[in-house]
């Protein structure tokens, strides 16, 4: 293999340097400085503050729960979409696929239109005094709605690949339907799971659009870290909304690192 | 159907895994898309006529739609020069730059939002070098622009990369020996084969950007008529309490954003078509 001349090369490597030098890691870098302007305590401290600790601890449950439904689901449709063969399976994964192509703001209206006080439900809800808008169940709801699609898409592809004949051996030697899932098919689609997994949480976490329009925006109850950075933001306090942002910023690259990770395993382990 | 199936195909688990995922997909996606359908015509029609006469929402859309297209165009060629070094450079640090490249994907829209604000603010890092250049970025459409590059990059990277991949570097090679020129090279022969992956990049990336939120509203400025892109203008609807413009706006959003794509898909598939007719001839 020949490759580019080593001049090439040179302005090749310069160019890609500089690009993503100034496109993905002065942003990050931006974050940690603006996060340790004033020393690493006052960062900390910040985090420490009841409504920061109230918005970690309700972006923590959110997501879990989120990820926990969506990777239940994912795993049964793309079950369902890559075993069988029967009509309306395109219509089925385009479906699936479509939160990703909706606008988080949308996202998170769709909810009010059913349970907020104009919604559909909205009156009886009231009645019966249930909260759902502006509380967290809408905010579970809409969470739930923008990490719809991650575990099933990175499942698919994969077990499409995968084929069926194993699920069929174990079934003729006794396995039921769980047990095929848990033993044979789950295993094997383990690295692909797992990616699928940590997509989910990190859209979770970061969700902002969609959940800010089903939020009350009231600190310490119904915010989550997004929506507590923009609080912070626009409240001048640049060095806590910039701790919690370095924290997201953490997050987000353990999650991009560890996929990569994953994908490189996967990819050896199937060449 | 069902039965049909179940009875030709040994597999068990069909009936448990359509009742699952139904569950599953109506419940989260199908009832509220649902109610984002019916809840515009539900007072009568008024409301949507009323949104369909409504200046300021089609300057939101020209705001939206123009800066995810110019946004997503100035991706293609940084996403190409990433692809390509990804894929062919003798790259130092190949699998940090790998893995960096899918940060804005997975980085959350608020933190990209007040991030870059700050950057390109008038004594932000760059803000403050394009400030002496007399160029300003922060609190203008520019700025949408340059949040949405940042969104829309890593889709273009990720479409070109596995073609890429797929091409035997012999092919430029060859081009070269035979005595085309640089330029002649990448335009005859290592651009066509790119292109149907480049399009696929390109309305991803866009189709991203139309709908994007939480990285353009704190560097956008959201000036009515100037600077307020479409899912801003349906967030004021709702402070208004005005469930009905919010949706009518929202569905017409959706709607365009889907016309859209089609539109980009055909074109995507005459891209496709084209270099097959021309391969054959």
């Amino acid at each position: 293999m020949g490759g580019p001349s080593r001049r090439g090369n040179a302005v090749l490597v310069a160019a890609t340097y500089l690009t993503v030098l100034a496109v993905l890691v002065l942003p990050v870098l931006l974050v940690m400085v603006e996060a340790l302007r004033t020393g690493i305590m006052a960062a900390w401290r910040s985090l420490l503050d009841p409504d920061a600790l109230s918005a970690i601890r309700l972006t923590l449950v959110v997501t879990l729960v989120a990820t926990l439904v969506n990777t239940a689901g994912g795993i049964m449709a793309a079950w369902l979409v890559t075993k069988y063969r029967f009509r309306g399976r395109g219509a089925l994964v385009a479906l699936i696929e479509l939160p990703i192509s909706v606008s988080p703001v949308i996202a998170g209206l769709v909810w009010l239109l059913l349970f907020g006080r104009q919604g559909w439900w909205g009156d009886w809800l009231d009645r019966h005094n249930i909260q759902i808008a502006f509380a967290t169940p809408g905010i579970l709801l809409a969470t739930l709605f923008v990490t719809f699609p991650y575990v099933a898409r990175t499942l698919m592809p994969f077990m499409e690949q995968q084929g069926r004949e194993a699920e069929e051996a174990a079934f003729l030697l006794g396995a039921g339907f769980w047990r095929t899932l848990w033993r044979v098919t789950l295993p094997d689609a383990r690295w692909a799971l797992l990616s699928g997994i940590l997509l989910t949480t990190a859209r979770g976490i970061g969700e902002f659009g969609a959940v800010s329009v089903v939020s009350g925006h009231i600190p310490g109850l119904t915010e989550t870290m997004p929506l507590h950075i923009e609080t912070l933001y626009n409240g001048y306090q640049t060095v806590a909304a910039f701790t919690m942002a370095a924290l997201l910023a953490l997050i987000a690259m353990a999650t991009v690192l560890l996929r990569s990770f994953l994908e490189h395993d996967f990819r050896k382990a199937s060449s | 159907m069902v039965f049909w199936l179940r009875r030709r195909d040994g597999l068990p688990g069909l009936s448990i895994s359509i009742a699952f995922t139904l569950v599953w997909i109506g419940l989260i996606v199908a009832l509220p898309l649902t109610a984002l359908v019916l809840r515009p015509w539900q007072d009568g029609g008024a409301v949507m006529l009323r949104a369909l006469h409504d200046t300021r929402m089609y300057a939101a859309l020209r705001v939206s739609f123009g800066c995810a297209a110019l946004a997503a165009l100035i991706d293609v060629p940084l996403g190409l020069l990433l692809a390509w070094a990804l894929v062919r450079a003798r790259l130092p640090g190949r699998r940090a730059i790998d893995a960096l490249i899918d940060l804005p994907f997975a980085l959350p829209t608020a933190v990209t939002g007040i991030t870059l604000a700050t950057l390109y603010g008038p004594t932000g890092w760059i803000g403050a070098l394009l400030a002496r250049a007399g160029i300003r970025v922060a609190y203008t459409p520019a700025g949408i622009v340059a949040a949405l590059m940042f969104v829309g990059l890593p889709f273009i990277v990720r479409a070109v990369e596995p073609v890429l991949r797929g091409l035997p570097p012999e092919l430029e090679e060859a081009g070269l020996l035979l005595g085309a020129s640089p330029l002649q090279n990448f335009r005859r022969v290592i651009l066509p084969p790119l292109l149907p992956p480049l399009v696929a990049g390109f309305s991803l990336a866009f189709a991203r950007c139309i709908g994007e939120y939480g990285s353009v509203i704190f560097i956008a400025g959201n000036q009515p008529f100037h600077s307020e892109i479409a899912p801003l203008l349906i967030v004021v609807r709702l402070q208004e309490y005005d469930y009905g413009g919010a949706t009518a706006i929202a569905l017409i959003l959706l709607l365009s954003a889907l016309v859209c794509m089609t539109g980009v898909a055909a074109l995507r598939r005459r891209v496709s078509r084209g270099l097959v007719a021309r391969g054959a001839a």
